[in-house]
């Protein structure tokens, strides 16, 4: 569904991405690992439409994406969480939830329709919310939840957009290993209907959930494909996994 | 919402009703004025306290809308009628708010406050340099605007009581539609994007669209406020466009509390009486108003209508020192 | 147009470029390091200049005055950051917008207090007051002359300041990572007075060496305020170099508006920063950071 050819991107001398190709199909779960600095993030920007490309090229279900604008990518299908919890601190999560599912909705002028009432985004959110376990603490502003809690209303706000490829950048750090499997779950049921690309440094999660695995170190793909094989790559083992497994 | 504050607005509507039944032409006229100033702070509330977008230029468009009015009639005698030259005005700060927003809003942050400055300057500069609308001196109108319908006259604005229930009139009025566009789903894109500007992008929301939406829509609205300022004013002069116009309006926004309509309100008011007030004691008043500037916004960060909120923090941080 | 006009007009540009290069690059820096949007920056300058008007009145030298001047606005400045503008560092862009609004009304009207409102003039030093003949026909005070010269030499002992000093180095450091020069063990709230102060005595001593070229009058202040926001806009906020090359482009538009364009020479500049907002809405030189 959006595949990626030869993308790099420079920052002045740094090369923070360097000819990386890839490819996220429905129906998968696409890991992305890789030790700090090796461009897994720089990656997701590219991928999200946050960063322009220095050259390489983005198609999304085959056709090409040009100078995608973050905006435009998520009209398009594609979601994504960030790093850090970016949420809207000052309103609830299920207010959250609820603006992100108005973000596809069209007749933004009906001025006389009001927000709150809006059926469709409510329902959208009150599912997302669900989906994530946080339905308990919806009416909580955002910025007094957990650690743990904002990462699942980051996932959660993706979700409400109801997107065909979602972009995870580590939501699974900082959670708890109740929280984190309830996410996992919640993955593998996703992965039916979309293409999920998950960047995490957590080990054991993506050998359990993953379907594809690219390798990232210094920028560049170092190894890619089914996880056994990764696992046995002389290549991996020896630059990032070590003693890992 | 505190039942406080929610009877606020409509105990206040209450009392404007039967102001003039209570008060003398002097009041009446003030008052008359300050409703015209709360329409122009509502209009930048729209920016600053919902959208997140500072400008320091929004006289521009109400001082704009006072030119089109006086430049609209053939001669300082003549008047003309308010359903072709109030259209006309609004529309006129609203181009001018579409194609000033266009450019500013390919900035962010500070580049904006000093874009929207900068470029109010300029409108500025064309009327007090040119000899448009009389140049630095202004021009009179000496007729103001009819309101006919089929031969009959609707409203005289002569008369000071018609034109302060106009004023009331043009105050609801435009409080309704902005609290109407606050509960859309517009409304709340536009609080979105004050709170996190990134994060709608990476939803899906063309944040540029919908603040040109809101900058343009404010644009339009200041425009009306202009207008009536001129027809009540009989005068415009290029101070009305001039950045001490666009900081007190400023002023008054976080006087009486960004974001919530009203504050911008309480904000007009409590400006407006204020100003009268120190001019009245002293020559030098702008001394006085300064200092009550930076006070006000040392003390009550949060405006008038949020001084519970201003009082937890304060405390909050003599606590936690 | 003859030689002899051209090449004046260019030295007015050059001339009100420079000016307004050092004005503006105090405003860039305390914006640039310091984060604080500044309205009162034009006081500086207003302030300055009747500080040149007083003092040369006084002591009967505008040389002393000027002297004298600097160490007063230098002192000013470490003191009113101190007492106020340490404040504004925490908060956001609009309460600093209102918080230095109020300040300008408040430095105004203490002027008005103290000197009165009325237009003076300011008689340049006798060895300066000549000029110098240019073709055959035109004349071009020397003074003019001078007051180019002067910014030149302050900007360049600023340039060597920031590129060359340890202070300079420490003020760049501080322009990108406050936390990082905390932690080694730098003051940053000296670091921050001395900048500030540094910025004031800028505009201040522009507003000196100006006044016996132009009046001193009240609405001095704002006039060069909103063209050094437009330099600063132009050039990149915190960029020093960014804000010489916009000062002088500025400079040159207005100046020659002026000559071509008298009724719309106000307009020009906004346009030339409408222009180059449309094609590079962050500055001119926004990535190198001073």
């Amino acid at each position: 569904m959006l595949a990626a050819k030869g993308l790099t991107r420079r920052f002045g001398g740094l090369v923070a991405v360097d000819d990386v190709s890839l490819e996220l199909r429905r129906g998968q779960i696409h890991a992305l690992i890789g030790t700090n600095g090796a461009g897994k993030s720089t990656l997701i920007n590219l991928l999200a439409g946050e960063l322009s490309p220095t050259s390489g090229a983005i198609s999304l279900r085959g056709r090409a994406v040009l100078h995608g604008r973050p905006d435009r990518l998520a009209r398009l299908g594609v979601g994504r969480t960030f790093q850090r919890s970016n949420v809207f601190s000052e309103f609830s999560a299920f207010e959250n939830c609820r603006i992100a599912a108005q973000a596809r909705i069209p007749r933004v002028w009906a001025l006389h329709e009001s927000a709150a009432q809006c059926r469709s985004s409510s329902g959208a959110a009150e599912r997302a919310l669900a989906a994530v376990g946080l339905t308990a603490r919806r009416d909580v502003a955002a910025g007094l939840l957990s650690h743990g809690e904002r990462r699942e209303l980051e996932i959660a706000m993706c979700l409400a957009t109801e997107p065909s490829v979602l972009l995870l950048d580590e939501p699974l750090a900082g959670m708890g290993a109740e929280e984190s499997t309830r996410v996992l779950d919640l993955l593998r049921r996703l992965k039916l209907e979309r293409a999920i690309l998950l960047v995490e440094h957590d080990m054991d999660a993506v050998f359990a959930v993953a379907d594809v695995i690219t390798v990232m170190a210094d920028g560049a793909v170092l190894a890619s494909g089914a996880p056994e094989d990764v696992r046995n790559d002389p290549a991996v083992r020896e630059s990032y996994l070590g003693d890992a497994i | 919402m505190s039942t406080a504050r929610r009877i606020l607005p409509w105990l206040s509507l209450l009392m404007l009703i039967l102001l003039p039944a209570l008060a003398g032409k002097f009041y009446i006229e003030l008052v008359a004025k300050i409703m015209i100033m709360a329409v122009f702070a509502m209009s930048l509330d729209l920016l600053v306290g919902v959208t997140g977008l500072v400008s320091l230029g929004h006289a521009a468009f109400f001082g704009l809308a006072s030119y089109v009015l006086v430049l609209a009639a053939p001669d300082q005698y003549t008047a003309v009628s308010l359903w072709t030259s109030l259209p006309l005005a609004v529309a006129a700060s609203a181009l001018l708010a579409l194609v000033i927003g266009a450019l500013a809003l390919r900035t962010r942050g500070v580049y904006f406050i000093m874009v929207t400055l900068a470029f109010s300057q300029m409108v500025y500069f064309v009327f007090h340099d040119t000899k448009l609308g009389g140049g630095s001196d202004g021009t009179y109108l000496y007729a103001k605007p009819t309101a006919m319908l089929g031969g009959w006259s609707l409203l005289d604005f002569n008369n000071s009581t018609q034109f302060y229930y106009a004023m009331l009139g043009l105050l609801t009025l435009i409080f309704a539609f902005l609290r109407l566009l606050l509960a859309s789903r517009f409304g709340h894109a536009l609080r979105g994007i004050r709170s996190n500007e990134q994060r709608m992008r990476a939803l899906g929301f063309n944040t540029y669209a919908y603040k040109l939406a809101a900058f343009t829509i404010a644009g339009a609205i200041a425009g009306a406020a202009g207008y009536f300022a001129a027809v009540q004013f009989g005068f415009v002069n290029p101070e009305m466009l001039s950045w001490h116009q666009s900081a007190n309006v400023l002023l008054m926004v976080i006087l009486g509390g960004a974001g919530n309509l009203f504050g911008a309100v309480v904000g007009a008011f409590t400006f407006v009486l204020l100003q009268d007030l120190f001019s009245s004691l002293t020559k030098h008043w702008l001394l006085l108003m300064g200092g009550f500037v930076i006070l006000a916004v040392m003390l009550l960060p949060g405006g008038l209508t949020r001084v519970s909120d201003s009082w937890q923090a304060w405390r909050a941080r003599m606590q936690g020192g | 147009m003859d030689l002899s006009i051209f090449l004046i007009q260019v030295l007015n540009s050059v001339q009100y470029g420079l000016l307004l290069f050092l004005v503006a690059s105090g405003l860039t820096l305390i914006f640039g390091i310091m984060g604080v949007i500044n309205l009162a920056h034009g006081s500086f300058y207003m302030l300055g200049a009747y500080a040149a008007f007083t003092l040369s009145s006084l002591t009967g030298s505008l040389f002393w005055a000027i002297a004298l001047g600097v160490v007063l606005a230098v002192a000013f400045g470490y003191v009113l950051e101190w007492a106020f503008f340490s404040f504004l560092y925490r908060r956001d862009h609009l309460q600093q917008v209102l918080l230095t609004y109020g300040l300008i009304l408040v430095f105004e009207e203490l002027r008005s207090l103290a000197v009165g409102d009325d237009v003076h003039g300011v008689a340049a030093p006798p060895a300066l007051a000549a000029s110098i003949p240019l073709g055959t026909t035109m004349t071009y005070p020397v003074y003019n002359l001078f007051i180019s010269a002067a910014c030149l030499v302050v900007g360049a002992l600023l340039f060597v300041l920031l590129r060359r000093t340890r202070l300079g180095m420490m003020i760049r450091a501080g322009a990108s990572n406050r936390e990082m020069v905390r932690s080694l063990g730098i003051d940053i709230n000296v670091l921050f007075r001395v900048v500030f102060a540094l910025g004031v005595a800028l505009a201040a001593f522009a507003g000196m060496l100006n006044a016996p070229a132009s009046s001193v009058y009240p609405g001095m202040g704002n006039q060069v305020l909103i063209i050094c926001f437009v330099v600063v806009v132009i050039g990149g906020i915190g960029s020093v170099p960014g804000a010489l090359v916009a000062a002088l482009l500025i400079g040159f538009v207005d100046t020659f508006g002026k000559v071509f364009l008298p009724d719309y020479s106000g307009i020009l500049v906004y346009l030339l920063m409408a222009i180059i907002l449309l094609w590079r809405p962050e500055g001119l030189f926004r990535e190198s950071a001073i």
